[in-house]
């Protein structure tokens, strides 16, 4: 017997949380609600604990181990950490949110935990078997984060809509893998990409496979047509889950993406490209066009997202390295400005009201300039308007489309990003021109606060280091 | 005499043996062998269930069945026979085909499984690499004959019966499954014919010793698995008439009741076979004193014993108990002392405790 | 035809019309019997591929535990068939698309050649001695030990996240309190009532 123990110490983060999740899951039970906050403690503690891990193991050249299973590179340390970030700042968020309606449990925490550690699976995978497995950890903690409110009904159906059609999606999804392993004969994704360039581009079989691949892919992204969910989902779940779904996979989602179509379809990037192209001008055609008709913010940030995917997908069907570090650079981008965008309507919210409607954005600048003014920069952002962040992750996405001469393509998306500034301009209108319909003074704890005004105001003050960020994720990818 | 004997055996075989098929002659030999387990099989349940009411009697000083035969001695088979005589009455609105079908559900599994028990060293019908998983699978088969006949009976006592007996018995079975882990873990094999080999050389190497918790459970577990008292809920005379099998009457009725005796003795035996050191006598001895299925055989009616002595002495557990026990008591002792097993086999000194 | 052929033939002819019975029969809890004839075909099916450790465990999981608690809740329910058939005409030319679309493309996988006999070669047989078992445990336990590990993850999620959603106190449940129940005192449940021992007459 011919097998060699594997090498743990990449893999430690991923035991880190794991580890973690479990101590938190028992000693939870010891716990009365008064000290509930000892177990969101912990899970914050846990996240800037992985950091650390992750933070101190970095830098190092590309580690496989697991008999290949998991890889360890600089996309996976610049996505891992990004995720820590994002659902630490998640769980901050919705501290008070969840207080109010008595979702502050400790099983809310251990499950949001147990997706990150899916989510980092996911990111460091290097083999359809580990892929698939982060990929349903991920869903199956998303589903019952969906249906934790369990006396809701609209959360009910939302979580039985993303189950059911998750289910579909993941069907999909292995369907493809089977065909992928049928004719490569592997499950390692080196291999595959080895296998894929013997037999070339015209395999039947092969192109099938990637069909069924990219429509599961395309299923868990959200990207139209394959989007129904995503806004029953956004609008159905507590802002609170809302927040965390929005965000963090998103950018494991791209993962999966980069690491099946790039790491190991790459040689059938000219068959891939047709499809994402429809993908992703559908994406942002519908997903902006849909989002003006919306009076529900929720509905609105979800058809919004919907366009972003799609603006995601073009980065990546051009299908040159830069495009991949500009698609990259727009997913962490988009992660950090809907974090800022949902965390605006948890903070809004209080007891006993949702704050889920454009009206109650309504003078907000009469009630709170401070905060008025942080929106603005969100929604500035998001529509792409600079000197935001978000200006300059479009900018890139549509350059390098321009650089493999998809000028049409180029010009649709600024066209519908265009659209779409209408949707995003009119919430600040409603801020700043409008009366509110309530005097409630908006309230948040102060951790909160901190972190929201940091969140939105990194939007812009990140300019100086954006050189060096754009530099990172182009390392990342060349990494691959 | 002899050779008259032996000319005769072989010209029968010439004339009716040879000219079959192969694969028939194999079947026909296979056939031989189950019915040499089968019947024996059906003869110990029906003295059984008369060796039962017999001992309940005594324990209640009384003097139990003893108009039939000597003794009482005919008992079960007048039952039988009596049984036989009825009329089956399916109710109405029943399903008919699952109201048929689910006493020979019932009974199948609790006989099928005994192809894989070892009686001695040379005496198994199939020595097939995973038995104990077989055994493991065939068992939680057995309660598809509960269900179905208190679904398909359209009566609520049984249907009551049903859903009781389904959750009981899928929550021992867990327990069951772990307690078998650590016992696979100990000897290394899933084959039961392995297993006991494993425990050679006098009674302070059987299993009971190092595995005491799980045997416990095992056993216990078995007890609820087979819907004996106290773990009788799904019967519940008193609660629910008669449970899943109020309906049924005559053959159909004696099927299920053969079933819960045929499955006490598998427990029984599988007990004996895992734990208490199947066919080896409890002392190693250069001669033999008796032959190993005698001892097996013994062994056998002694945790059988237990069986009874249980139903007299206890009350019926309530229904939350039993998921209590089974959930919160059993389990966890079980994954404990698998976690004990792992741990001192691999990284103490004691290792050889546990083989 | 050998004999393990006609097995073969066999088994699948059960599988096939237990599966298309699943879907077609109205009753559920015959639906659900039908399932469990189909697992006990697939079972035999891997049995006969000589992966018994599979074929046991697919029978002691699925039929022996996952379909008998599935029947459990399949029989409580009162499944109302006419209201869930309503509708039923309206989905179905988008569910014969895709379905025609799915065997299509099924068709041109298997009919490409791809997994021929002449590519997919008879593999080697084993030898004497050799556990389908034990050779499945060693490779779980060393090469897949990471995908694994993730799998039980999963599980563990399932388990927090079923009890999470479904061990609430609702209001209206009724529970027994054993602690009050022994602490009962005669007072509280007898009352003496001093009346006289007879009735005066009316008048």
């Amino acid at each position: 017997m011919n097998f060699v123990a594997p090498d743990i110490s990449p893999v430690i983060p991923e035991i880190f949380v794991l580890s973690m999740a479990c101590l938190i899951l028992v000693a939870d039970l010891y716990l009365s609600d008064r000290f509930r906050i000892v177990s969101f403690l912990l899970a914050v503690g846990t996240l800037l604990g992985a950091a650390f891990l992750t933070l101190s193991d970095m830098g190092a050249e590309r580690v496989y181990t697991f008999s290949n299973m998991f890889v360890d590179d600089t996309l996976s340390d610049v996505l891992k950490l990004a995720i820590y970030a994002l659902v630490f700042v998640v769980f901050v968020y919705s501290r008070r949110y969840t207080q109010d309606r008595g979702l502050f449990r400790g099983e809310y925490f251990v499950i949001g935990l147990f997706g990150t550690v899916g989510m980092m699976v996911m990111v460091s995978a290097s083999h359809l078997l580990t892929l698939y497995l982060g990929l349903e950890l991920l869903a199956l903690s998303l589903y019952t984060m969906v249906a934790f409110q369990r006396d809701s009904a609209t959360a009910t159906e939302a979580a039985m809509k993303y189950f059911v059609l998750g289910a579909m999606a993941s069907g999909m999804l292995l369907y493809g893998m089977s065909m992928l392993y049928g004719v490569t004969g592997s499950l390692e994704i080196a291999v595959i990409k080895a296998r894929v360039a013997e037999l070339g581009v015209d395999n039947l079989i092969l192109v099938f496979g990637l069909v069924f691949v990219v429509v599961g892919l395309a299923f868990k992204l959200g990207a139209v047509p394959f989007h129904m969910w995503v806004p029953d989902v956004y609008h159905g779940a507590a802002t609170s889950t809302t927040l965390y779904i929005s965000t963090a996979p998103k950018l494991a989602g791209f993962a999966i993406l980069i690491r099946l179509l790039i790491g190991g379809l790459e040689d059938l990037s000219a068959v891939w490209q047709d499809m994402l192209i429809i993908l992703a001008v559908l994406s942002i055609g519908i997903g902006n066009l849909i989002a003006i008709a919306q009076t529900n913010i929720k509905r609105m940030l979800a058809y919004s997202t919907i366009a972003h995917m799609g603006f995601l997908l073009l980065g990546i069907l051009s299908a040159t390295p830069n495009g991949y570090s500009s698609a990259l650079f727009y997913a962490l981008v988009y992660a950090f400005m809907s974090l800022g965008g949902f965390g605006m309507i948890l903070m809004l919210s209080r007891k006993g009201f949702e704050a889920e409607n454009l009206d109650d954005f309504k003078g907000l600048n009469q009630r709170s300039p401070w905060h008025a003014f942080l929106m603005l920069i969100l929604m500035f952002s998001m529509a792409g308007i600079p000197p935001t962040v978000g200006f300059y992750a479009k900018f890139g996405v549509i350059q390098s489309l321009i650089d493999v001469g998809l000028v049409w393509l180029a010009v649709v998306a600024v066209l519908f990003a265009v659209i779409g500034a209408f949707y995003y301009l009119r919430i600040i209108k409603l801020m700043y021109f409008d009366d509110p319909e309530t005097d409630a003074p908006v309230q948040a704890t102060v951790d909160m606060q901190v972190l929201l005004s940091v969140n939105a105001w990194a939007l812009i003050l990140v300019m100086p280091w954006l050189g060096s960020i754009i530099d990172l994720c182009r390392r990342a990818i060349a990494g691959l | 005499m002899s050779e008259l004997l032996n000319n005769a055996v072989s010209l029968v075989r010439e004339a009716l043996w040879d000219p079959l098929p192969g694969w028939f002659q194999l079947g026909l030999v296979d056939l031989g062998y189950i019915l040499a387990i089968l019947l024996p099989l059906l003869l110990a349940v029906a003295y059984l269930t008369f060796a039962e009411r017999k001992l309940i009697g005594y324990m209640q000083v009384r003097i139990g069945p003893n108009r039939v035969g000597p003794r009482g001695w005919l008992q079960p088979i007048a039952d039988a026979l009596k049984l036989l005589l009825k009329e089956i009455i399916i109710p109405t609105n029943a399903n008919k085909f699952l109201f048929v079908i689910a006493p020979m559900l019932s009974i199948a599994p609790s006989l099928a499984a005994w192809a894989v028990i070892p009686f001695t060293d040379t005496m198994v019908l199939a020595n097939i690499d995973a038995s104990l998983l077989y055994i493991l699978a065939l068992t939680s088969v057995g309660v598809y004959g509960v269900i179905i006949a208190g679904w398909a009976s359209n009566s609520k006592y049984a249907f009551l019966g049903a859903m009781r007996s389904a959750a009981q018995i899928v929550s021992y079975e867990i327990a069951m499954g772990f307690a078998l882990v650590g016992v696979l873990m100990a000897a290394g094999s899933l084959n039961l014919h392995q297993i006991v080999l494993a425990q050679q050389g006098g009674f302070h190497q059987w299993y009971f010793i190092p595995l005491f918790p799980l045997f416990l459970v095992y056993f216990l577990s078995g007890v609820a698995e087979t819907n004996r008292s106290p773990f009788d809920v799904a019967e519940g005379e008193s609660e629910i008439v008669a449970g899943f099998h109020v309906e049924y009457s005559g053959m159909a009725f004696a099927i299920f009741f053969l079933a819960e005796y045929a499955n006490m003795i598998l427990i029984a035996t599988l007990t004996v076979i895992m734990f208490l050191g199947g066919w080896y006598a409890p002392v190693e001895t250069s001669f033999t004193i008796f032959p190993p299925i005698i001892w097996l055989l013994v062994k056998v009616a002694f945790v059988l014993f237990f069986f009874l002595w249980f139903r007299a002495t206890f009350p019926r557990y309530r229904y939350d108990k039993i998921m209590r026990l089974g959930w919160k008591i059993f389990i966890p002792v079980t994954l404990i002392w698998i976690v004990v097993i792992g741990i001192a086999t691999f990284y103490t000194p004691l290792g050889h405790l546990f083989h | 035809m050998t004999f393990e052929l006609l097995t073969f033939f066999f088994f699948s002819a059960v599988l096939v019309f237990a599966s298309a019975m699943v879907i077609t029969i109205r009753n559920p809890v015959k639906a659900a019997l039908f399932l469990v004839l189909a697992f006990f075909s697939a079972a035999c099916l891997w049995v006969l591929l000589e992966a018994e450790f599979l074929g046991i465990v697919l029978i002691l999981v699925y039929v022996g535990a996952v379909m008998v608690l599935f029947l459990f809740v399949v029989m409580m329910l009162d499944v109302n068939l006419a209201r869930m058939r309503e509708g039923f005409g309206e989905y179905l030319p988008m569910g014969a698309i895709v379905a025609i679309l799915m065997v299509a493309e099924m068709a041109i996988v298997l009919g490409s050649g791809e997994f021929s006999l002449a590519n997919m070669p008879q593999p080697a047989g084993h030898p004497e001695g050799y556990s389908n078992t034990k050779e499945l445990g060693r490779l779980i336990y060393t090469v897949y030990v990471y995908p694994f590990e993730i799998a039980a993850l999963i599980l563990l999620v399932a388990i927090v996240a079923a009890i999470a959603l479904t061990l609430r106190k609702r209001p209206n449940t009724k529970h027994q309190n054993t602690a009050q129940q022994i602490q009962v005192k005669r007072s509280d449940r007898v009352r003496l009532v001093k009346m006289p021992s007879e009735k005066k007459p009316e008048n």
